[in-house]
């Protein structure tokens, strides 16, 4: 059968022009939800339209008709099929309360897996710098060449030292907050590459803090050294872990062990989940950014114990954050 | 591309094909420019605005210092806050488009041809920050968009995307598509309905295109296109001399193919 194409385009072409109508208003106003009668005319424009096409390209192939109903029927199929499962639900609440540490709790085993690997990292500076001191030098980067100083110079220069609440610590917190969020972001899409690149990121990092630590306690300033950190390291480094968690979750998507789903059907199926995580490390490094400005650098010998009080107490908040928050309403869909 | 593919194939539920012709790296590379161009100036009246705040305040007594600082402080985030959520606040209000991109005509799409969900959005860019590298040179990116399948930066493969080129087609005018003029086989209804009998529908589709499709082709190929056509057509219904006489191999397909797509005329 061949089409007869004059009587053909004749009669469908005002179908066509409503579709197109119709998809035209749609774009000018993305959140108009239609009513049920118009959705439905859509739906048979839609059909209607889809079975043109098949027609025309069995028995006719027109070129440049086929090209104008292909583009019609590829918008309105985005539009009859749009993932409404993909949009985010703005209710913070429950996010932060629920869905938050549920998902953390959900993928624990990368979450120990990355503050695991943090921690050699530590033992390894450690152990380094207690083997050959003159190491300290080559593990500290440039940018923190501050801390080459002797750590009881540093303590006796810092105590006397008076302290001004607000000149340049908008700044800083500023750089802390976004220099952070790009690492702990760095350290989940490195999970891409299989999850090497995140380990080493965590134990690099873990690195420097233990080569950090050992100087310090060696030198005699543990109280020092814990009333500087754990104030904003509190937050600060879980938030990294977490950040080490969700590039340990991509990594196992791209290993695929147990399932046989595509990659995309994998990564679909983890997005929800890589996004919460991010969103709370983001969340605790904005915070961890204003402690470390406003309290972690106010060395101040009569206030180690408040600043040792509110770190501990902001840890214990946070572990029992995590590991309670939202167990009552926790689904127990299987980590993929 | 090394990994070439040109379009994306979709099929949806309903049977129907339809494809998606892939943007190239190079259109990509361009939008991304003004994307970068956009970005950069956003930046810098984020930082001009401030420092005409900061010059105003810093003579305040007590407090002008410390809004300054405030002032400094604001400019660092917010030029994060521009260089990360640049793209997904335009894309998702544009619906798969940044400034670059509608200048270019391109459109992040699902890869099944579907529109962009909120979290895929979100995720194609956070990867930017790994597609970038090294530094800000996005050799990741390109070496991932050459040796995929679909021209996908990781990003896009994290989320599910790619970028597609978006035509708009005019919509169909009939008498553009079979504007011949005069049709002499006309004069020949028997041979006109036994050429319409003996056509497969292959034939005829291929007569078409070739026909709407004539002016895309360079001389040559265009003169041994229709000569090869036309021959395959005298062979199915040879009309006399009469009717062809004068006739070039391009007007005898066209007629061929008026014939086979208009109505019989009574």
């Amino acid at each position: 059968m061949i089409l007869d194409l004059d009587k053909f385009i004749t009669k469908e072409k005002p179908f066509w022009d409503e579709l197109s109508q119709l998809l035209r208003h749609q774009n000018e106003d993305p959140g108009r939800r239609p009513s049920l009668d118009e959705a439905r005319r859509f739906h048979y424009l839609y059909q209607r339209t889809g079975a043109d096409l098949v027609k025309l390209k069995t028995f006719a192939g027109e070129a440049e008709t086929v090209r104008f109903l292909e583009s019609l029927i590829a918008k309105a199929y985005s539009q009859l099929h749009e993932t409404g499962g993909e949009a985010i639900p703005f209710r913070p609440l429950q996010w932060l309360t629920k869905t938050f540490p549920c998902t953390f709790r959900r993928h624990w085993l990368a979450f120990v897996l990355s503050i695991g690997t943090f921690c050699i990292g530590g033992a390894f500076g450690a152990t380094a710098l207690s083997l050959n001191y003159e190491l300290k030098a080559d593990f500290i980067p440039a940018r923190f060449s501050h801390l080459n100083e002797k750590p009881s110079k540093r303590v006796e220069r810092e105590e006397k030292q008076d302290f001004d609440a607000f000149q340049g610590r908008h700044t800083f917190s500023s750089q802390l907050m976004t220099h952070n969020t790009k690492v702990t972001i760095m350290t989940m899409v490195t999970g891409f590459f299989w999850g090497v690149f995140t380990l080493i990121l965590l134990f690099y990092n873990g690195t420097l803090i233990g080569v950090v630590m050992f100087d310090y306690i060696a030198d005699g300033q543990s109280v020092f050294l814990t009333a500087w950190l754990l104030p904003h390291g509190s937050f600060e480094l879980p938030a990294i872990f977490i950040g080490g968690q969700a590039g340990l979750i991509i990594a196992r998507t791209m290993f695929g062990w147990g399932t046989n789903l595509k990659l995309r059907q994998r990564f679909s199926r983890i997005r929800g989940d890589l996004l919460t995580l991010i969103t709370g490390a983001a969340v605790m490094l904005i915070w961890a950014g204003i402690v470390e400005s406003f309290l972690s650098q106010y060395h101040s010998a009569q206030f180690y114990p408040w600043k040792i009080g509110f770190g501990a107490i902001q840890l214990m908040g946070l572990i029992l954050f995590l590991t309670l928050a939202g167990r009552r309403s926790q689904s127990d869909d299987p980590a993929v | 591309m090394l990994g070439e593919t040109t379009s994306l194939e979709v099929r949806t539920p309903e049977g129907v094909s339809f494809s998606l012709p892939i943007a190239s790296p190079f259109s990509r590379c361009l939008a991304l420019a003004v994307d970068f161009a956009v970005v950069v100036a956003l930046t810098l009246l984020i930082s001009q605005v401030i420092s005409i705040f900061q010059s105003s305040v810093s003579e305040i007594p007590l407090i002008g210092p410390i809004l300054s600082d405030f002032g400094a402080g604001a400019t660092i985030l917010l030029q994060f806050l521009v260089f990360t959520f640049y793209g997904m606040i335009t894309e998702w209000l544009w619906s798969g488009q940044t400034v670059g991109k509608r200048l270019f005509r391109l459109r992040v799409i699902d890869e099944s041809g579907l529109a962009l969900g909120a979290k895929q959005i979100v995720i194609r860019n956070l990867f930017r920050l790994l597609d970038i590298l090294p530094s800000t040179f996005y050799l990741i990116g390109s070496v991932s968009c050459l040796f995929t399948k679909r021209c996908q930066r990781i990003g896009d493969i994290a989320a599910g995307t790619l970028v597609i080129r978006e035509i708009t087609p005019r919509a169909p005018q009939l008498e553009e598509v079979l504007l011949f003029g005069e049709n002499s086989f006309s004069t020949q209804p028997l041979l006109e309905a036994r050429l319409r009998q003996k056509t497969t529908p292959e034939e005829a589709r291929i007569a078409l295109d070739a026909v709407s499709r004539r002016n895309e082709f360079d001389p040559e190929s265009r003169l041994t296109l229709f000569s090869r056509i036309a021959d395959h057509f005298r062979e199915v219904a040879d009309f006399p001399d009469e009717v062809t006489g004068g006739l070039s191999d391009e007007q005898y397909v066209r007629n061929v193919v008026d014939t086979l797509f208009r109505r019989a005329k009574v």
